[in-house]
């Protein structure tokens, strides 16, 4: 072997000793298998060690921090407009719905109010984005359990709605479109008439996913009973969005926060389930992402005219407070709480992401059940790595 | 011309050599057939997709091109692994294929090789491939492999016995093994006196065609029975090391399969080779035969791959629990009620 | 000794919500007596406590069984010292780090009176009417003697909250069942969160990884190989 191979092996060696991936099998207490970081089922850079007795799992641990781009330390010295453009790639799938709370908290303290025009197209955006997030989520659904085929209708469906966010904000993934006061930009001419019969095409696409997937005895047996999680367990561990409304805990921000987002004034309801297991969480976000259309159909009739953004001064110096702004966003609820001294930028933000606290049950959910039923879990607690990891 | 050609004597090492070359052509071919027809165009237009449209006219060179990349990659064999095991498991299942596709009739005369036990030998040879699916497992030194293959000797074995169970009754109606006998039997019958379509069994054994059909696509581990492979979880399952050549040959048997399985399905249920109404024995049949299975086949595939690329796949113990209490015990009351019909009538 | 921050008159969100809010105050600061060291109501917004580091469970266990407040939101860390750095990217690291500002430390609502202060947030989501059912709890924690209790017994979700609040500020939580790493690498030193720990895409840190050992390829050391990338 010439120097370089075995530099090389030396390395991998002792790569696999630190990952400590293993390949005896360990008879007396179980085989311990690595789901991750590279794995089609996890969404993302998630790693899962499971430690298992045949096919049941006795012990589960998440190893998270593959993608952890330090969003904390990076707002410490970024201005207030620089962190919207940042704060974009948490949530990564509903891009938009991640400057909302990190701009209303801004607002807030600020004490100045986004115009009503600029209030109902921020939720409709916000809803789109939810929209976006949640389709992919059901066709992806379909492809942790084997279905391969509701995934390329998701994705076609989904088009049309990054379609018309990228005609109003010209991103159709990081649209970094939300400004302190308002919006960057007014919508184009049409767009609320294409909106609608995007909307409709999404209710159509919500109709065949249900009878598709949810409808299917297979998809049932699956998910019906697995990865069940108690009410107050589920308060306990942080949980939120969907996952605690199929609990059964009728809460939702949208309706019960009091940030300045439109969603009080359009008629809409709330969606649980009382199982809490995976097919409630997966049913609660099909009704969800209905509603959601429902919703974006309502604020799209009832625009009001008026400017797009308040007058805000050209520098922006948020003056010195702390306020914590939580919003429901598709994956659960985030929230930004924002120290700030007066400065061009904040001087502490911590971000609560949705997926950290909903990704925290999983250990205590794996224990004890089959390895195939650990993909339906993690498939119906529906997490991102940016969110996780932020 | 046929019967000119016929009337050649070939000795026992030409035929065999003939007997040879034509069942790796007739895998082959139909292993292509199928990748191209079902996995790149049914399966792309029922997903709203084109599927491959570059190579060659609407794609059908893809398959050329696929076999050039796969042949030309790096030969990866894990450091841990068995090497002689990890070689031999892909020629083990391809094997398997041609072991039953040896046994399927294409026309009176046109078939590798007529058995009395036809039928039997043809289930007892089709187990070979889960031995190439366990070796794959073990050999591959990676704990994904070795799930992949313990769920796959679980799930086929398990599904052997329905597939068995169901045939049982085609043989009592046929009342032979012979799968020429068979498809004569199919060809000749009448159903309640009326002969203008013969009997094929799929009308009388209905039962026994829905559980042949479950059971086949679990013993060919496709979706919804394809825990084996599970891409989500195990990322191929007792393929996954395999790369290059070997993976192809996995790849052509997994295909080859389908076929051989519709093969015998089509045989079984369908009346194989023969069209109601025509002469069995003419000898313009050895050409028109094949056509006439071809397309069996193909109708039997689309069901097959239908199924596949719509439905989810089972949990290891859902898919137990269908074959042992739901499809051996209908199996069981399918035989009983044909043997009572078979006396009765 | 409590530091309570004046509640600013006729603001948005209506009084009532003011008087409930205070009401969320009011209970806390009944059951939690002396601990309670400063609080801060901002109307219609949310309710601010700090406490007393050795009544942090305590605190916890109020909000939770008095207010109903079972769902946990978040905890963290604020260091409040200010950056020894220039906070945009164009400032620049010379020399020798700078070193951090002697206290004490500007601190923000309900007060504070070390660098170090340990948030929680609680929130009654059951009676989802009433949305001033939350707190924020705070408590300062010394520079020499960076515990705190844990909840963790009381909400188990704050375990990879604490996790991560440990490796980026340091502060251990005693009563955890398994302090470590959660996002960094098992062998990370630093806490990344602190002020004093500059932000490392501004530093150069050698990569642990392995460096590209091939050797050149075999040409004749003439001197024109390299000039051969002058545009003509």
């Amino acid at each position: 072997m010439t120097v370089t191979e075995r530099q090389q092996l030396a390395y991998v060696d002792a790569q696999a000793a630190e990952g400590r991936v293993n390949v005896e099998l360990e008879t007396d207490e179980g085989m311990v298998i690595n789901l991750g970081p590279q794995h089609p089922a996890t969404h993302g850079t998630l790693r899962i060690t499971a430690k298992l007795d045949g096919e049941q799992v006795v012990w589960a641990d998440v190893v998270p921090g593959y993608m952890h781009r330090g969003y904390e330390k990076l707002t410490e010295v970024r201005t207030y407009p620089q962190i919207t453009t940042l704060v974009n790639r948490i949530d990564w799938l509903g891009s938009f719905a991640n400057e909302v709370p990190f701009i209303l908290a801004a607002e807030r303290l600020m004490e100045i109010e986004a115009p009503p025009r600029a209030r109902h197209i921020r939720t409709i955006l916000f809803e789109m984005a939810r929209i976006a997030n949640i389709v992919l989520f059901l066709g992806d659904l379909g492809v942790q359990l084997g279905a391969v085929t509701p995934a390329f209708y998701a994705f076609r469906d989904r088009e049309h709605v990054l379609d018309q966010i990228e005609a109003v904000t010209g991103g159709r993934f990081h649209p970094n479109f939300d400004r302190i006061g308002g919006l960057r930009d007014d919508l184009p001419k049409g767009w609320v008439a294409d909106t609608k019969a995007v909307m409709a095409r999404i209710r159509d696409f919500c109709d065949e996913v249900e009878a598709l997937l949810f409808g299917n005895e297979i998809f049932q047996a699956r998910t019906r009973g697995v990865g069940v999680i108690p009410p107050e367990v589920a308060l306990s561990y942080g949980l939120t969005g969907a996952n605690l409304r199929a609990t059964g805990v009728d809460w939702d921000l949208r309706r019960d926060g009091d940030v300045g987002l439109a969603h009080r004034e359009v008629d809409w309801r709330v969606w649980t389930h009382p199982d809490g297991d995976s097919f409630a969480r997966c049913w609660v976000r099909l009704q969800e992402t209905r509603e959601a259309t429902g919703i974006v159909d309502q604020l799209c009739d009832g625009l009001p005219g008026g400017p797009i953004m308040a007058k805000v001064p050209r520098i922006i110096k948020v003056p010195a407070g702390e306020a914590y702004v939580a919003t429901e966003n598709p994956l659960g609820v985030t929230g930004y709480y924002l120290v700030s001294k007066g400065d061009l930028g904040p001087f502490r933000v911590k971000i609560r992401s949705a997926s950290f606290s909903n990704v925290s049950i999983v250990p205590w959910l794996l224990r004890g059940v089959y390895v195939p039923d650990i993909i339906t879990i993690l498939a119906s607690l529906y997490f991102i790595l940016g969110d996780i990891d932020r | 011309m046929t019967a000119s050609l016929l009337a050649i004597e070939l000795a026992y090492w030409q035929q065999t050599v003939l007997r040879s070359v034509g069942v790796l052509a007739a895998v082959l071919l139909l292993a292509g057939t199928l990748v191209y027809v079902f996995l790149f165009k049914m399966m792309s237009f029922m997903q709203s997709r084109l599927g491959p449209m570059e190579a060659g006219p609407y794609g059908s060179m893809q398959l050329l091109a696929e076999v050039g990349k796969w042949i030309q990659k790096e030969d990866i064999i894990p450091w841990r692994a068995d090497r002689r095991l990890f070689a031999m498991a892909p020629y083990v299942v391809v094997l398997a294929v041609f072991l039953i596709l040896a046994a399927v009739p294409f026309g009176p005369d046109a078939w590798f090789t007529d058995l009395d036990v036809g039928i039997f030998y043809v289930l007892a040879v089709s187990s070979i491939s889960v031995l190439g699916i366990l070796l794959a497992g073990w050999a591959s030194a990676n704990k994904y492999s070795l799930l992949g293959g313990l769920r796959a000797a679980g799930q086929l074995i398990a599904y052997e016995l329905p597939m068995v169970l169901a045939v049982v009754g085609v043989v009592i109606q046929a009342g032979t093994l012979n799968m020429q006998g068979i498809v004569a039997a199919q060809a000749d019958g009448e159903i309640f006196g009326f002969s203008g379509i013969g009997n094929p069994y799929i009308i009388t054994q209905f039962v026994g065609f829905f559980i042949f059909l479950v059971s086949m696509q679990a013993e060919l581990t496709q979706a919804p029975f394809d825990m084996p492979i599970a891409e989500s979880e195990l990322v191929s399952g007792y393929m996954t090391e395999y790369s290059g050549m070997r993976f192809l040959l996995f790849f052509i048997a997994e295909f080859a399969s389908v076929g051989a399985f519709s093969a015998v399905a089509a045989t079984l249920f369908l009346g194989g080779w023969a069209l109601p109404g025509m002469d069995l024995d003419a000898d313009y049949m050895n050409v028109v035969g094949p056509i006439v299975l071809l397309v069996k086949i193909m109708l039997v595939s689309f069901v097959v791959f239908w199924v596949r690329f719509t439905y989810p796949r089972f949990r290891e113990d859902q898919l137990q629990q269908l074959a042992w209490k739901f499809l051996i015990p209908l199996s069981l009351v399918n035989i009983l009620a044909t043997m009572a019909l078979k006396v009765a009538w | 000794m409590a530091d309570t921050t004046e509640v600013p008159a006729g603001e948005a969100g209506g009084t009532q919500l003011d008087e409930a809010r205070q009401g969320v105050v009011d209970t806390l600061t009944d059951a939690l007596g002396d601990a309670v060291l400063g609080s801060h109501v901002q109307p219609g917004h949310g309710s601010w406590l700090r406490v007393d580091r050795s009544a942090w469970t305590a605190a916890a266990e109020a909000a939770k069984y008095q207010l109903g407040c079972t769902f946990f939101e978040f905890l963290s860390a604020i260091d409040w010292a200010p950056s020894p750095w220039g906070r945009y990217e164009d400032a620049a690291l010379e020399g020798a780090a700078p070193s951090l500002p002697e206290g004490p430390f500007e601190t923000g609502y309900a007060g504070g009176d070390t660098r170090f202060q340990v948030v929680c947030r609680l929130a009654n989501v059951r009676r989802h009417e009433e949305a001033h059912l939350n707190v924020v709890l705070k408590a300062d924690v010394p520079d020499d003697d960076l515990r705190i209790a844990s909840l963790v017994p009381l909400f188990s979700g704050a375990s990879w909250h604490e996790r991560e609040c440990w490796e980026m500020f340091g502060i251990t939580f005693e009563g955890h069942p398994g302090l470590r790493h959660i996002y960094l690498p098992s062998g990370f030193e630093g806490n990344p969160l602190r002020k004093d720990f500059p932000l490392l895409a501004r530093l150069v840190k050698p990569w642990p990884g392995i460096v590209d050992v091939e050797p050149m390829p075999d040409e004749p050391p003439s001197g024109d190989g390299r000039t051969e990338e002058v545009a003509e």
